[in-house]
């Protein structure tokens, strides 16, 4: 990133709009896979539990893009505040129960449920306590 | 942060206890097997075979057998059919078309397919013919080829029956014939949208009015859907004459070989059951197989034992489910069978010879051999025996993987090897 990013992003409060993006996707696919899940639980319905899984795959991906370039935007701006490691950390933990999840997932038919609906509920809220984090840590500063 | 490394702790014990220690002792034979609870960790308990060739060695067989290897270089061998002059016909090839349907898919599938050969389906039947009667197969040919996928043989008065993963075809046959003079005539289709488990077994009945083919499950459990089920799990009765068939029964996860016992009209099959429920469940099958019986698959398991993946259930299904005769314990993936006669020797007289293709479903791999399941009076009458060891050798590697068994008549066990493309044939010496 370059620092005019950086300054812009620290006087707007906001997240570079890339890494956005990334956040904002990966906390979609998190919600759609958990709606699936839903529906495969009340419907026994086996496409809903294809889909989950390939949503959680595709959430994944992204998330593990945002984490690292929140841990990025950590070292390099941060001078040593650890209010600016909310944002990463919490988004890393919900990249790893995201990929347990995706573990409970491979499982067959019903052997996923009900591990699988509950995980989707708690990433989806971890995912957004992430984000929510992140904008906090910007409006104060903490993060420039 | 705390919470992170605590979490990371806690996979790290969820991938370990599901790839760490030993399997549990896998011994569970006959009528009652000792059924343990459903385990499965975050990670299937996997152990692929590492296939390498045989060089200088060989199967081992009893005292008082020797094995040699009496046609390579085949084509995927998987079943055998000893014809009335003695040729021998081996069905070659590989079916199946299940599209990836979930991420898992797409790195189980690379991971599987290590433990199988890397040639290509043959399609094809090959004749072997051992001219002067040595014991040494002279003629290597090709019978028929542009198949698909064959697998099941049978032999009727002056025709050959293959199933194809599609279709029941037929081939009109004269004795010492070498090359079938035509393609083959289209007996009845057989299910084959997917074909998960593509396998056709097949025998005839005595009578040779009928012919029992085995149509495997479109999944492991379900997870296909159950659309995907219709006709699948299931053994056809079809009137060779006419290509009419019905369910014969139902509920049989993948009957992979079928035989009639001698002497009767009860048709037997070996099948394979459901995977990822534990080291020793659910136990692979020998069992007589009943007219209209239900076995259970996808609901329930040898009998009664509720499988809670299926979604949803079937309890009444479940009430009327057939616990099969004989375990031979769970994951060997019981892949041939055929009875024996007393041209065998005194001790392997009376029973049933199984190939094991051997598991994958495990730490601690079982199967990977061929067993004799002994009888008395037309029943299962003790734990197996093994027949032919060796294929996985003792550093880990595995050599060959047995499917179909075949008693030649003459005086010999012929079983197809579908790793090492070999036939080797198990005779006793005198």
């Amino acid at each position: 990133m370059a620092a005019t990013v950086d300054r812009s992003r620290a006087v707007s409060g906001r997240l570079a709009p890339l890494h956005s993006f990334l956040l904002g996707g990966a906390i979609t696919l998190f919600i759609a896979a958990m709606l699936s899940d839903w529906a495969y639980s009340t419907s026994y319905e086996i496409q809903w539990n294809n889909f989950a899984s390939w949503l959680i795959a595709g959430a994944l991906v992204l998330t593990a893009l945002a984490v690292v370039w929140g841990f990025v935007d950590f070292f390099r701006n941060d001078g040593g505040q650890t209010r600016g490691l909310v944002y990463p950390v919490l988004l890393l933990i919900t990249w790893i129960l995201g990929f347990i999840n995706a573990l409970v997932h491979a499982k067959d038919a019903w052997a996923s449920m009900p591990e699988g609906l509950v995980l989707s509920i708690i990433v989806v809220l971890l995912a957004c306590i992430a984000a929510g984090a992140a904008s906090m840590s910007r409006r104060t500063g903490a993060l420039s | 942060m705390k919470r992170a490394s605590l979490l990371i702790a806690v996979l790290a014990a969820l991938s370990l206890s599901a790839c760490g220690g030993t399997d549990p002792d896998p011994e569970q034979y006959g009528a009652d097997p000792v059924l343990p609870d459903h385990q499965r960790g975050l990670l299937p308990r996997m152990t692929i075979a590492n296939p390498t060739n045989w060089g200088d060695e060989l199967p081992m067989v009893p005292d008082g057998y020797s094995i040699s290897a009496i046609a390579t270089e085949l084509k995927i061998p998987r079943q055998t059919l000893v014809l009335p002059n003695g040729d021998i016909l081996v069905a070659e090839g590989k079916g199946g078309n299940a599209p990836a349907l979930k991420p898992k898919d797409l790195i189980a599938g690379p991971i599987k397919a290590k433990g199988t050969t890397s040639v290509e389906s043959g399609d094809r039947l090959t004749l072997l013919r051992d001219t002067d009667g040595d014991g040494t197969y002279e003629m290597q040919t090709v019978f028929a080829e542009n198949l698909n996928a064959p697998y099941g043989l049978a032999f009727i008065d002056g025709a050959l029956y293959v199933a194809n993963q599609d279709a029941l075809v037929r081939f009109d046959y004269t004795e010492g014939q070498t090359r079938a003079e035509a393609p083959p005539v289209t007996v009845t289709p057989l299910p084959s949208a997917i074909n998960h488990h593509w396998t056709k077994a097949m025998t005839a009945s005595p009578d040779g009015r009928f012919l029992y083919v085995g149509i495997g499950s479109n999944s492991n459990i379900t997870e296909r859907g159950m659309v995907a089920e219709v006709d699948r799990a299931t053994i056809w009765q079809i009137d060779a004459a006419t290509g009419a068939h019905r369910a014969y029964a139902t509920g049989v996860r993948n009957p992979t070989a079928l035989a009639i016992l001698p002497g009767t009209d009860q048709l037997w099959a070996v099948v394979n059951e459901r995977d990822e429920l534990g080291p020793n469940l659910v136990p692979d099958y020998l069992s007589s197989i009943l007219d209209g019986g239900f076995y259970g698959w996808p609901y329930s398991y040898w009998g009664q034992n509720v499988d809670p993946r299926v979604k949803p259930q079937n309890p009444e299904k479940v009430a009327s489910a057939i616990a099969p005769d004989y375990s031979l314990g769970s994951h060997v993936a019981a892949l041939g069978l055929d009875f024996s006669s007393p041209v065998m020797g005194a001790q392997f007289a009376e029973g049933a010879f199984v190939g094991e293709h051997g598991s994958w479903n495990r730490k601690d791999p079982v199967g990977y051999k061929v067993v004799f399941v002994p009888f008395t009076a037309g029943r299962p009458s003790g734990d197996p025996i093994d027949f032919v060891t060796g294929f996985r050798g003792e550093d880990g590697k595995t050599r060959g993987r047995p499917v179909g068994v075949t008693v030649d008549p003459r005086g010999a066990l012929i079983v197809a090897d579908d790793l090492s493309n070999t036939i080797w044939r198990i005779t006793p010496t005198r």
